[in-house]
């Protein structure tokens, strides 16, 4: 026989004998009846989860009570054990002598359940129909020996109805192993005569069923036997393993019994047992009588069971995490109440020892160690605990004198087309937990409902979820939509389809307000307080900036996999409006700045690198007061500034730049210059990876007019003269610090050139946007116009380009720059490139490229293929 | 014995691949879903991919052909979400017959036209999970609650079963069972179709295993879930969906090894890349199927989310003079 719950039971002819939990049966127990009555189900619960653990391997569940609604009380209990998964996960038996309450019972399993009982009572008819009907819930039956003419009690009576209702269920292609018979365990030792054999009769008709109808199994309903001993339970215990004993010795299959009840047969008082065992067996005449004299002896000295607690000796917070893991909420109020004196505030509670907890949970969820509907308890208990800590964030508000607050209200809701909400469910949980207002709309939002409602109630961020895949353009959906109705509040991206790549390469650039992705609910809660908190622009940005760095990885590996060919990316190169040129500057040629003021140059500092340089990562000035790097960003801060001032003032670093500025004429994928020398060619490679439709792909080319008439522009500054000398003499006298830090220095004021220079070209010599006004921050945001991109850089990764940049800015001559053989400017600090000017100009990363363009690029270059595989390596899969 | 039953012992049966997957290419807007017919109706329809049976039943025949063309052997009907729970979410319960009607004589046309001698193709109707669960409550803070009823869930698995068995289906497919009370109801539902039409068909059963943990998402293991679904003769038993033919492979050898059934499984082109598309190509998955007929564990084989006509072809040469599994007997 082969039953189930969330786990397989099978039982054959190797298995031992079989334990079904009794307690959570409302005619057995009068705890549990009492529970139901009161509609206390979390306790009924606990008493499962007590026979489970004490090793119930079926769980019986009888809701018989004339005062109950059974039907209501069985499906209501029956659907709260499945999600119960540490007690779903052995096979139900639905047990009731009502079928109404049998067939309710059977649409509230999944597994393959045992219904008890049916019987001959009221005829075949019904019989028959009750039987094919838990056929087609594929349960199995018990059968109890009852037929038309009442309750077998003999040997034969017993051994006539089971075989009658065997072969009619047999011949109805019942299958035979799902077929339990309950011969009838009635009371014994009850002093009446005729009683005298009824467990030897329950023993030998089992013996007669197994032998005599294949696969069918035997069950009975063990304590039935000791009744007579009520009150007793140390004889009663004893009596139940003697029955046991000799009911398995004689094929009895399964029995329902208390699982935390049973003695070991072998341990029992061997004169205990022998006396129990006359009455079983009938072996003598004063059997009953020694019996009860032996039970006066020993009266109320029941055992008394240990549940295992141990777990309650563990500290406070392995105590929390244990409730959590295992989803028990019996504890978790009273240790949320002892953390909370340790830690002395409800917050504390929550944010130490319960999200701790949660967050192993959400690592045991990951490691396939938990599954959902575990998942799903833990949160609970996780709200329990929640639920107790609330009023006492109350108090201690008003003890603060302030109202309790909110942290913030967040509208969560599952995309249209989806219907998994139940990691949403759990994010809302742990929002609330933290004080959050959740505005849960449910699951298959149509996106301008969500929008609606975020509008309605004012909320301070939306969090959409999805499971499934096409979920993914719902929320690309929303998202634009988000943009085109003008929010600005955040959007939280969550959900097992979801992920960060997604977020940052198809969400956010449709949607300009801050926007992250959170792959659990543990996370949920920082980013949140972080969104919504001090500081939100600098943490949105580090998001962003976090996202771009993931977009350009992606364009990276999607290049990886597919490309257009040369020929194809070509023809979709980058069209701009070329009436949108800029003017061409008053004059062309070349234009050294020579000992350039270093003091021009500090304002243009961006500092936020420097503090990378030293791998602080965080937003300049915002690094400065984080709370954990804060104290040293700022040292190191004062530190640079001295140094500055001196650079500066005692002339530390000698500043050189040189710029140009030639007619250009796009090509193909050259940039073709007029010079002196005649006309010269800027190689610029293209994009190749597969992009969507509609989607250009760019080189730098297409920024300048093929019909000529355009301008192209030249630069290259350095601020390393000076440099080298001064790092050996602090090294000298094992400064490295200060030579570190001078290095530092260097890098910053040569791109606080770059950036410096770019602006003057703009505004005075090119002077194509001569009324700009933009502070340090936006031209750290390159919200200029025009583009300065760099030989080795994204846009342009050819590093032998600097061969010809260098050539016609006679950057040697002008700036003392020169490049190593591998292309490198020499002194380090140091940058070249170009300008273009177009309005349309942006910055693209060129990613990997395809072989025809390598071949291409080789013969435009005129190299050999091999060279030219070697120069541009890194852009080959 | 159905012939699907005799074939099956001969060779292994080929089913085809994904729907979903070959519709996008098609990108049909919001006007294509609709077509003429639906042009005004009240709920947005983009993505109610069972609807093009009945507003653009030339894409979707076209597909199933593809398919046949391909070398499957059996397709399944485009009526995945066909019954009223799931069609409440546009408004169509009313349009649930006609759409399961359509979409069995829509695969019944290309199956017939493909149909030699040599080689009958069949049509299996598809029926999904619905997007509700009967083991699980929607509330988190109402473990008891359900969203759905039982009897509801049958009722409406019986009007689309009844539909696809008068379209002329030759198979009853359950499949991507995440809730397997879902799917017994289902059963419960096919018995009632069938004593309505007075039409038995065989029936296929296909779990989906949700979890890192290996099991379905209403928790049960594999082996829990074939002793719960065994109750009815099916033809066929196995996974579909959610995992790639690699992470699939325990799961099948599990179920291979404990039932009489036929074991059918049609995986997921590898996982879902973070866009939510699939990228194991047919040469790369065919490799991780033939680690299925290496050890005799399947008798039909197709494709899930991603898979593609390409797939298919691969899957039936790699498949082809290879030794179906050999059933244990009961």
């Amino acid at each position: 026989m082969k039953l189930s719950g969330l786990e397989p039971l099978i039982i054959g002819p190797q298995s031992n004998f079989v334990n079904v939990g009794e307690r959570t049966n409302v005619t057995g127990s009068r705890k549990f009846l009492g529970l139901i009555q009161e509609g206390k189900y979390g306790a009924g619960l606990e008493i499962a989860r007590d026979q489970v653990t004490g090793g119930a391997q079926i769980l019986d569940v009888n809701m018989d009570e004339g005062m109950l609604d059974g039907v209501e009380a069985m499906t209501t209990f029956l659907n709260l054990i499945a999600s119960e998964p540490d007690i779903s996960r052995i096979p139900i038996m639905i047990d009731s002598s009502k079928w109404e309450i049998i067939a309710a019972g059977l649409k509230c399993v999944q597994g393959k359940a045992v219904v008890n009982s049916i019987s001959l009572k009221a005829g075949e008819a019904e019989f028959m129909y009750q039987a094919r009907h838990c056929r087609r819930f594929g349960a199995a039956v018990i059968i109890m020996a009852f037929d038309e003419q009442g309750q077998a009690d003999s040997y034969a009576r017993r051994v006539e109805i089971c075989s009658r209702a065997y072969h009619l269920l047999v011949q109805d292609g019942f299958p035979s192993e799902d077929i339990i018979f309950d011969p009838n365990v009635f009371p014994i030792a009850t002093g009446m005569e005729e009683h005298r054999r009824n467990a030897l009769d329950f023993f030998e008709a089992t013996a007669w069923i197994k032998q005599n109808l294949p696969n069918a199994k035997v069950s009975g309903g063990v304590s039935n036997v000791s009744f007579s001993f009520r009150g007793n339970d140390h004889v009663r215990e004893a009596m139940h393993s003697c029955f046991l004993y000799h009911g398995i010795q004689n094929g009895m299959d399964m029995g329902i019994v208390n699982p935390g009840q049973l003695t070991v047969y072998e341990q029992i008082n061997p004169e205990l047992r022998e006396r129990v065992e006359d009455v079983l067996l009938d072996r003598r005449d004063d059997a009953t009588e020694r019996l009860l004299a032996y039970a006066e002896t020993v009266k109320g000295s029941g055992q008394i069971r240990i549940k295992d607690e141990s777990w309650r000796e563990l500290p406070i917070d392995d105590r929390i995490e244990h409730s959590l893991v295992n989803g028990l909420d019996a504890f978790v109020e009273l240790d949320a109440a002892e953390a909370m004196m340790t830690l002395g505030s409800p917050l504390a509670v929550i944010e130490g020892p319960l999200m701790r907890g949660m967050n192993v949970v959400g690592d045991l969820f990951g490691l396939g160690k938990m599954f959902l509907p575990q998942v799903v308890k833990s949160a609970r208990v996780m709200k329990r605990a929640v639920a107790w800590l609330e009023p006492h964030f109350a108090a201690e508000s008003a003890a603060a004198g302030t109202a309790p607050r909110k942290q913030g209200k967040i509208l969560m809701a599952t995309v249209k087309g989806d219907v998994h909400d139940i990691g949403k469910n759990i994010v809302g949980v742990v929002l609330q937990c933290n004080n959050f207002e959740v505005i849960d709309l449910g699951v298959m939002v149509p996106p301008q409902k969500i929008l609606d409602a975020a509008i309605e109630h004012g909320v301070d961020a939306i969090g959409l979820s999805g499971l499934i895949t096409p979920s993914l353009d719902e929320m690309v959906f929303l998202a634009s939509e988000m943009q085109r109705q003008g929010f600005t509040i955040p959007l939280l991206i969550g959900g097992a389809t979801t992920s960060r790549a997604h977020t940052a390469v198809k969400i956010q650039p449709v949607y300009h307000g801050p926007l992250v992705h959170v792959n659990d609910a543990s996370r949920a809660v920082p980013v949140v307080q972080k969104l919504l908190g001090a500081g939100a622009d600098d943490y949105q940005n580090e998001v962003r900036a976090d996202y771009e760095r993931l977009r350009e990885q992606y364009a990276t590996r999607i290049a990886e996999r597919r490309f257009a060919s040369i020929n194809q990316a070509r023809t979709l190169r980058y069209r701009p409006d070329f009436a949108a040129k800029p003017a061409p500057p008053a004059q062309y040629g070349v234009f050294p700045l020579r000992n350039y003021p270093l003091e021009d140059l500090v304002p243009y500092i961006d500092w936020t690198p420097f503090f990378q340089a030293w791998e602080l990562h965080g937003k300049y000035p915002r690094i400065l007061s984080d709370e954990l790097v804060g104290s040293h960003a700022q040292s190191l801060f004062d530190d640079a500034q001295e140094m500055l001032r001196q650079v500066v003032a005692e002339r530390w670093i000698t500043a050189h730049g040189v710029y140009g500025f030639f007619p250009a004429r796009q090509d193909g994928d050259d940039i073709a210059v007029q010079t002196a020398g005649g006309e010269r060619r800027f190689l610029t490679l293209r994009q190749q990876g597969q992009k969507a439709e509609g989607q250009p792909y760019h080189a730098l080319a297409d920024f300048i007019d093929p019909a000529g008439q355009d301008t192209l522009g030249l630069f290259a500054v350095t601020t390393g003269h000076g440099v080298d000398e001064r790092c050996q003499q602090f090294k000298a006298v094992n400064d490295d610090y200060r030579a570190l830090m001078l290095q530092a220095l260097a890098d910053r004021l040569a791109e606080a050139f770059a950036e410096r220079l770019h602006q003057r070209v703009r505004m005075e010599f090119w002077g194509y946007q001569a009324s700009e006004t933009l502070s340090n921050e936006d031209l750290i945001a390159e919200e200029y116009q025009g583009i300065r991109p760099a030989p080795g850089y994204p846009a342009c990764p050819d590093h032998l380009e600097k061969d010809l940049l260098f050539e016609l800015l006679q950057a040697e001559l002008h700036t003392g720059l020169h490049l190593t053989e591998s292309k490198a400017m020499y002194p380090t600090a140091a940058v070249s490139g170009y300008y273009f000017g177009h309005p349309e100009a942006k910055y693209f990363g060129l990613a990997k490229i395809d072989r025809d363009q390598i071949a291409d690029y080789a013969s435009r270059r005129e190299i050999p293929l091999t060279e030219a595989e070697r120069w541009l390596s890194p852009l080959i899969t | 014995m159905h012939q699907i039953q005799e074939i099956a012992r001969e060779r292994i049966l080929i089913l085809d691949g994904a729907m979903g997957s070959m519709l996008q290419d098609y990108r049909l807007d919001e006007a294509g879903y609709r077509g003429a017919r639906f042009a005004d109706w009240p709920h947005p329809l983009k993505g109610n991919n069972d609807l093009l049976n009945l507003s653009q039943p030339q894409i979707v025949e076209e597909i199933h052909s593809k398919y046949f063309a391909a070398g499957a052997d059996m397709v399944e009907t485009n009526t995945f979400n066909a019954q009223t729970v799931s069609m409440a979410d546009y408004g169509m319960e009313s349009l649930v017959r006609e759409l399961n009607l359509a979409g069995a004589r829509l695969a019944r046309k290309a199956a017939d036209a493909y149909t030699t001698p040599d080689k009958p193709r069949f049509v299996a109707g598809a029926i999904g999970p619905t997007n509700r669960t009967l083991s699980l409550s929607p509330d988190v803070n109402r473990p008891g609650y359900r969203a759905i009823s039982f009897d509801e869930l049958a009722t409406a698995y019986q009007e689309q079963t009844e539909a696809l068995i008068e379209g002329g289906v030759d198979v009853l497919l359950v499949e991507t069972i995440f809730d397997t009370l879902n799917a017994k109801a289902c059963l419960f539902a096919i018995q009632d179709a069938f004593t309505a039409t007075g039409k038995e068909l065989p029936i296929m059963i296909s779990g989906t295993i949700t979890d890192a943990s290996g099991r379905t998402l209403s928790g049960q293991t594999t082996e829990a879930f074939l002793i719960s679904m065994s109750h009815m003769p099916l033809l066929s038993i196995g996974l579909n969906c959610a995992l790639g033919a690699k992470d699939l492979r325990p799961y099948l050898q599990t179920l291979s090894a404990n039932t009489p059934f036929l074991i059918s499984a049609y995986p997921n082109a590898g996982l879902p890349n973070a866009f939510g598309g699939y990228d194991e190509t047919p040469h790369q998955m065919a490799d991780a199927v033939e680690e299925y007929l290496d050890l005799g564990i399947v008798n039909i084989l197709g494709g899930c989310c991603g898979t593609t006509p390409d797939h298919i072809r691969e899957f039936a040469l790699r498949a082809s003079g290879r030794q179906p599994r050999i059933p244990q007997t009961a």
